[in-house]
């Protein structure tokens, strides 16, 4: 209802010029960690555990002072503010690659304070961070899929929460978990096609819809869990994982092996199809295609491209790739299905699709960061107790927020998000 | 390649936009269509385009029948467009918008951009145009993008080219740059249609010329005929007005501007360091083709639209306006009338009534504390509806449902139920019936003679004519003669050619 | 290059959704009502245990098996009905009418966010924001009602005002944002709510701030003083509180405000077609943000009921996704106060015939679906048009 007037980049400010926010707000968050990390800091040392003594690679554990560690680090985020400041002297902007490494060096310095006197188990962090992850990259990547067409997807939670309740149902079922992935992606995707069909034959505003689906996913699979699950969980949910599988050689690598090469079917499949995706958007004829669509639909129907079909058809992927992030969950991860299971991550992957700038790569990076604050909280209880542990989640959500009010300089939303096109 | 359109009309809904037309272009002739803003040329292009299908009539090329189905069919059988407002993906670069839509593969489907370059400097390089096909669209200048869409044109074997308005964006010197474009091309045997409604342009390149008004063809014109033949052609109308009004009296100046500049959306200078006065009783008709900053010296004087620093003043009374906001102006006295009634003067799901509160909300007699006084405004709304002869069963009736013209008694109503020292009225009988303009204009006059000032906002040269005490005639935002109302239409037509002698 | 002429369409088009949402015709609603509830029907038979042991039979006795699914619709329907309107088999007079009061309490706080939520959507703007702003208001309510001590009445008050007051603060910064850097609000929201969960979780933590006495690592807060709660309306026999009565109280104020003050004209001004609003004269910027604040005020309304109307110790879950189900209230209940009474109390019901739904057999989520479904069924107009093949209303 509500007349939501749509404007080019509804979900972004509008293209700003370079400007003072990125080397302010980057200085200060410097300063903050080189006083109260540093020279405020914890006394006693940290050790940050690289190799499992079985690693064909040993590299010796890292022991720093934490409050000494914590300074240098600081002092290097300092030196990239510095490069920011001097960019934007120069009147160009801060590039992406170094605000990550920015954001990459301020998670170190945040693990040496908590862990002060401790340990840090990196491989582990750096592996349940992806783990968390996964769900959110996926989610996420397939509200890049449907926001690059033109169509917000406000119902990624929906279709997160299909794909794990399918997943573990279909699997256990069937006693296979593939086929319980497949089924996942393909009623997720059915859902996007709902979706698609009333945002962009029916006009239906998109954002309601979503909302709407959400609720309706949430209705039927509260339903089907209480009436069904809950008294059958031995025969209809207990779907089991994808066993973990070590690739050979590549698993040994110290900190990164474990993480990365040790892992599920489903994060595996992840770290193909971040790739696949960008590729598919930015490398081929239909990416270019789709891209117009979102960006310029009249332009593109101009040139002969189907704008309706073309919305409808990379929506509907979208919700299959969403279904299997859902999958990730139950079948990936915890091997049952939960009530509200999702638990809000389809809301923090539309953060993660306008932090990561709709394109797959900062997506997946800004989904990491989501990961890293769940298992950090997690982590901070046991290490540091009394560490006010919700503030550090709550950091993603804020960066999210000065991102979207315009920090990053220029998010930009493709140019037809959210707005239906009529033609004639 | 010879194209023919026999018979089109086009309809939307009870409007006719085109109405049996018949146009024939000849191979490597340059056609210019002539006509103003909302004349129809640019359904009657859509139509060609293959965006719209015609209701009657036929397309011929080479004297085959078409059958357009969507742009792309139309782009097959050898049509290119260059859309008034770009067709062109911002933040894709040169190369991968003239592809767009037919773009070269490698074998595994990714897209071939050496290909796709190399497309782009051919064109480029046989017309000299100095495109880089790895530039954003967005980083470059209009006119280049502009040379972008005629690539892309001519990428698919466009042999009939379809410019719509394409110089409203150009400056002078990218126009004759076009120019010579244009004339490369024809000499090449492509043909082209040249939509515009600027009679220099028309006279300096077209090999003739066609002049549409309201849909229709009113006639054949030669690019040796006088501007003023021309412009007369394009803006006349059919209907006689005549308002008996007195000879007016000279009050005090209400309404004073100071060189003002004023940018348009484009951030481009559309008021370009105007003066004028007003005084009260008098009406100020500020003539012109549409487009030539008329519109944002409206919206600069009510304040949607902030004016350049630099600036001098706007003075009504002795209260300098600049600076203020929309809803000071409105209280200082401002009446006004926008162009677009739908868009910026009416909400169509609000009644009848609604609307006569828009900009009375703060005050009597439509607010009583922060309670609307609803019996005042069934008053008032009974009184308005009786006195300005708003065909409507009740006040309560939404907008939306009224005809254009009882739409437009209703803003007149309501600006003029306020007690205001100036009165912009832009376009104030644009979509209106016959009866409702006579009555509007009558009401304008009263006003007049009432000691208010006016400013009258029109391209009608017979409301121009009919209203004003004075023409301002602005051309290329710039007011370039100011005439009494005494002057001949050929006198104004030459002002609004641009033509100052 | 913006495209014109696409845009304008797009707002004409969102205006006649907008208005064919508003003005729904009675019929379409019943019909979506009906279509709905057949839905949830089906559902319920089709996963009932009973019913499904029946399968096994179904060749032999078929009949038998429709038999027991039409009662166990039955049954579920009836139980919801006797669960949250009257319920004739109570033995005594409390038994018998509890349930219309447990239905106005658990559909207060979904009438005071909903017409939060209305006032969102009629100024253009879509407030998804109601949890995080059920939640500040939590936040104050909290500390008023655990860390103050006031008389009777006064507490209440002091700690109404100060939780309407934070949640109007969290949706006014919405509107600030929205106003000066162009952030989308629902983005907007959506981030909030959790920054306010994560803050709220905070404060309940600290033992000097709100952490109940003797807590440990739970985030719990004492039960809000006797002074502060909201006092019961019939008696100890009931659990209905003055919550309701600041609902109908709210809704009469959603009224005047939106029907009959000057202050909601301009906000629905705006919402219907801002060129229009300024060149009235109306700073749109200005009217984002208040129309927020007060849209959040009165989700922060919601957040009173919640942590005033009982007696435990709050926990961040006490704001029971009010904030989600308010947006299914606004859009079914048209935006309109008195649409919103009415969907509040629908859904109310819905929540108070859980229980008894649950007592024969039957899972009370299934509401959960019908709620989606109606609500689904009433906002995308066409989706009910085309499965029961109505004409297409004209619009103008």
């Amino acid at each position: 209802m509500a007349k939501i007037v749509v404007t080019p980049g509804m979900f972004s400010g509008v293209e700003a010029k370079v400007n003072w926010k990125t080397p302010i707000v980057t200085g200060a968050f410097s300063l903050l960690i080189i006083f109260a990390f540093g020279l405020f800091g914890k006394s006693g040392d940290v050790t940050f555990q690289i190799s499992r003594t079985k690693d064909a690679w040993f590299v010796p554990n890292v022991i720093v002072s934490s409050a000494g560690f914590s300074l240098t680090l600081g002092l290097l985020m300092l030196a990239i503010s510095g490069v920011s400041v001097w960019l934007t002297f120069k009147n160009s902007k801060t590039p992406v690659w170094l605000v990550l490494i920015y954001g990459l060096l301020g998670a170190v310095a945040l693990l040496a304070w908590l862990a002060a006197g401790g340990v840090v188990p990196t491989a582990f962090i750096l592996g349940q961070a992806i783990a968390l992850a996964v769900p959110i990259i996926l989610g996420a990547l397939g509200g890049v899929m449907s926001e690059r067409v033109g169509v917000v997807n406000i119902a990624i939670e929906g279709q997160l929460l299909t794909g794990a309740f399918m997943a573990s149902v279909v699997g256990s079922l069937t006693h296979n978990l593939w086929i319980g992935l497949l089924v996942a992606m393909l009623t997720a995707a059915l859902l996007s096609m709902a979706l698609a069909s009333l945002a962009v034959k029916y006009l239906v505003d998109q954002i309601i819809i979503g909302v709407l689906i959400n609720a309706l996913v949430i209705g039927i699979t509260n339903f089907l869990y209480s009436e069904w699950l809950a008294g059958s969980g031995d025969t209809a949910n207990f779907p089991g994982t994808f066993p973990i599988v070590k690739i050979p050689f590549l698993s040994e690598i110290p900190v990164i092996g474990p993480a990365l090469f040790e892992t599920r079917a489903t994060v595996y499949l992840t770290f193909v199809l971040v790739p696949m995706v960008w590729f598919l958007l930015f490398r081929t004829k239909l990416g270019l295609r789709a891209r117009s669509v979102g960006e310029h639909p009249m332009a593109a129907d101009t040139v002969g491209i189907n704008v309706a079909r073309t919305r409808f058809w990379w929506v509907t992927s979208g919700g299959a790739i969403a279904g299997l992030g859902g999958a990730a969950l139950t079948i990936g991860n915890v091997g049952a299905f939960g009530r509200e299971m999702s638990g809000g991550l389809g809301f923090i992957a539309l953060a993660v699709v306008i932090l990561g700038r709709w394109q797959p790569f900062y997506v997946a990076a800004s989904a990491l960061l989501f990961g890293f604050a769940i298992i950090l909280r997690i982590w901070a209880n046991q290490v540091s107790p009394g560490i006010p542990t919700d503030f550090i989640t709550m950091i993603p959500y804020l960066v999210t927020l000065v991102a979207v009010a315009g920090f990053a300089g220029k998010v930009r939303a493709p140019a037809a998000s959210g707005q239906p096109y009529i033609k004639g | 390649m010879k194209l023919e359109l026999r018979g089109i009309t086009k309809r939307f809904g009870a409007l006719v936009a085109n109405e049996n037309i018949n146009i024939t272009v000849e191979a490597g002739e340059i056609r210019s269509l002539l006509g103003e803003n909302g004349a129809g040329k640019s359904t009657l292009m859509n139509v060609l385009y293959g965006l719209y299908q015609a209701d009657e009539g036929q397309i011929l090329l080479d004297g085959k029948v078409q059958n357009f189905k969507g742009p792309g069919d139309a782009m097959a059988a050898g049509i290119g467009m260059v859309h008034q407002h770009f067709m062109l993906i911002p933040v894709f670069t040169v190369a991968e918008n003239v592809v767009l839509g037919n773009e070269p593969t490698n074998k595994i489907g990714a897209l071939n951009l050496d290909e796709a370059r190399k497309r782009v400097r051919e064109i480029s390089d046989r017309f000299g145009f100095n495109v880089d096909p790895d530039a954003l669209v967005a980083d470059l200048p209009v006119g280049v993008q502009q040379r972008v869409e005629i690539i892309k044109a001519l990428s698919r074997n466009a042999q009939v080219l379809v410019l719509d308005e394409p110089t409203a964006v150009l400056t002078p010197q990218e126009t004759d740059e076009l120019m010579q474009i244009m004339r490369e091309l024809a000499k090449n045997g492509t043909s082209i249609i040249f939509i515009t409604h600027k009679l220099r342009e028309v006279q300096a390149v077209a090999d003739r010329i066609t002049v549409i008004r309201l849909g229709k063809v009113v006639g054949e014109a030669k690019p040796t005929d006088s501007a003023e033949t021309l412009a007369t052609m394009m803006v006349g109308r059919e209907v006689d007005l005549q308002v008996d009004k007195d000879a007016h009296k000279d009050g005090a100046v209400v309404l004073s501007v100071d060189s003002i500049s004023v940018l348009d959306d484009r951030q481009q200078r559309a008021v370009d360091n105007v003066s004028f006065e007003v005084r009260a009783g008098e009406v100020l008709a500020i003539a012109g083709v549409q487009g030539n900053g008329q519109t944002e010296l409206a919206e600069a004087l009510l304040g949607l639209r902030p004016t350049t620093k630099g600036s001098g003043s706007i003075k009504l009374g002795d209260v300098n306006l600049i600076g203020h906001t929309v809803r000071r102006r409105l209280e200082e006295g401002i009446g006004y009338i926008p162009e677009d009634r739908k868009k910026d003067g009416l909400v169509a799901q609000f009644s009848i009534a609604e609307n006569f509160m828009l900009n009375g909300s703060y005050s009597e007699p439509f607010a009583k504390g922060l309670n609307i006084d609803f019996a005042k405004r069934s008053e008032v709304s009974a009184k308005l509806i009786e006195d300005f002869d708003i065909r409507t069963p009740s006040a309560e009736t939404l907008v939306g449902n009224l005809s254009g013209g009882n739409q437009q008694k209703v803003v007149v109503a309501r600006e003029l139920r306020r007690d205001v020292k100036l009165l912009i009225a832009a376009q104030p009988t644009r979509g209106v019936d016959v009866g409702s303009i006579e009555f509007i204009h009558e009401r304008i006059i009263a006003e007049r003679d009432d000691g208010r000032a006016i400013v009258l906002i029109s391209t009608e040269l017979d409301e121009v004519t009919a209203l004003a005490d004075r023409i301002a005639v602005m051309y290329r935002g710039r007011i370039v003669g100011v005439v009494d109302s005494s002057a001949t239409r050929e006198q104004l037509g030459k002002l609004m050619a641009g033509i100052t002698e | 290059m913006s495209n014109p002429i696409s845009k304008e369409v797009t707002e004409t088009k969102s205006e006649s959704l907008l208005r064919e949402i508003m003005s729904g015709t009675p019929l379409r609603i019943a019909l979506s009502a009906v279509l709905a509830f057949m839905v949830g029907a089906i559902f319920m038979a089709a996963f009932n245990q009973d019913v499904v042991d029946s399968y096994a039979t179904f060749g032999s006795d078929p009949m038998y098996t429709l038999q027991t699914a039409w009662d166990t619709i039955v049954n579920g329907y009836t139980s919801l009905i006797t669960g949250s309107i009257f319920n004739p088999n109570g033995g005594d007079a409390v038994s018998m009418f509890r349930p219309i009061t447990e239905t106005l309490r658990l559909g207060a706080p979904l009438i005071l966010a909903g017409l939060g939520i209305s006032l969102g959507f009629r100024v253009g703007l879509f407030n998804v924001g109601g949890t995080g702003q059920i939640l500040m208001s939590l936040l104050g309510v909290t500390w008023v009602s655990t860390r103050l001590s006031m008389p009777f009445g006064i507490h209440l008050i002091v700690a109404l005002l100060v939780g309407v007051a934070l949640a109007a603060a969290w949706g006014g910064l919405v509107g600030l944002l929205k106003a000066r850097t162009g952030a989308h609000e629902v983005i907007v929201t959506i981030m909030l709510n959790y920054v306010a969960l994560y803050l709220y979780t905070w404060f309940l933590r600290q033992p000097n701030l709100l952490l109940e006495h003797g807590g440990g690592g739970t985030p719990k807060s004492d039960p809000p003083a006797v002074t502060a709660q909201l006092p019961g309306i019939l008696g100890p026999s009931f659990n209905l509180h003055i919550g309701i009565l600041i609902a109908f109280a709210a809704v009469v104020v959603y009224w005047w405000l939106m029907e009959r003050s000057t202050i909601g004209f301009r906000f629905k001004m705006v919402g219907s077609n801002f060129h229009a609003a300024k060149a009235a004269g109306i700073n749109i910027e200005r009217t984002y943000i208040w129309a927020l604040a007060v849209s959040a005020a009165f989700v922060g309304l919601a957040g009173v009921n919640q942590g005033l109307g009982q007696s435990g110790g709050l926990t961040a879950s006490i704001n029971g996704n009010i904030g989600f189900d308010a947006i299914t209230v606004a859009l079914l209940g048209g935006s309109r106060a008195r649409g919103v009474l009415i969907a509040g109390l629908l859904f109310g019901a819905f929540k108070a015939g859980g229980p008894s739904m649950q007592l024969v057999g039957v899972s009370p989520e299934i509401l959960g679906v019908v709620q989606a479904l109606l609500v689904l069924f009433v906002a995308a107009p066409p989706l009910v048009r085309a499965i029961f093949r109505l004409p297409k209303k004209e619009v103008k």
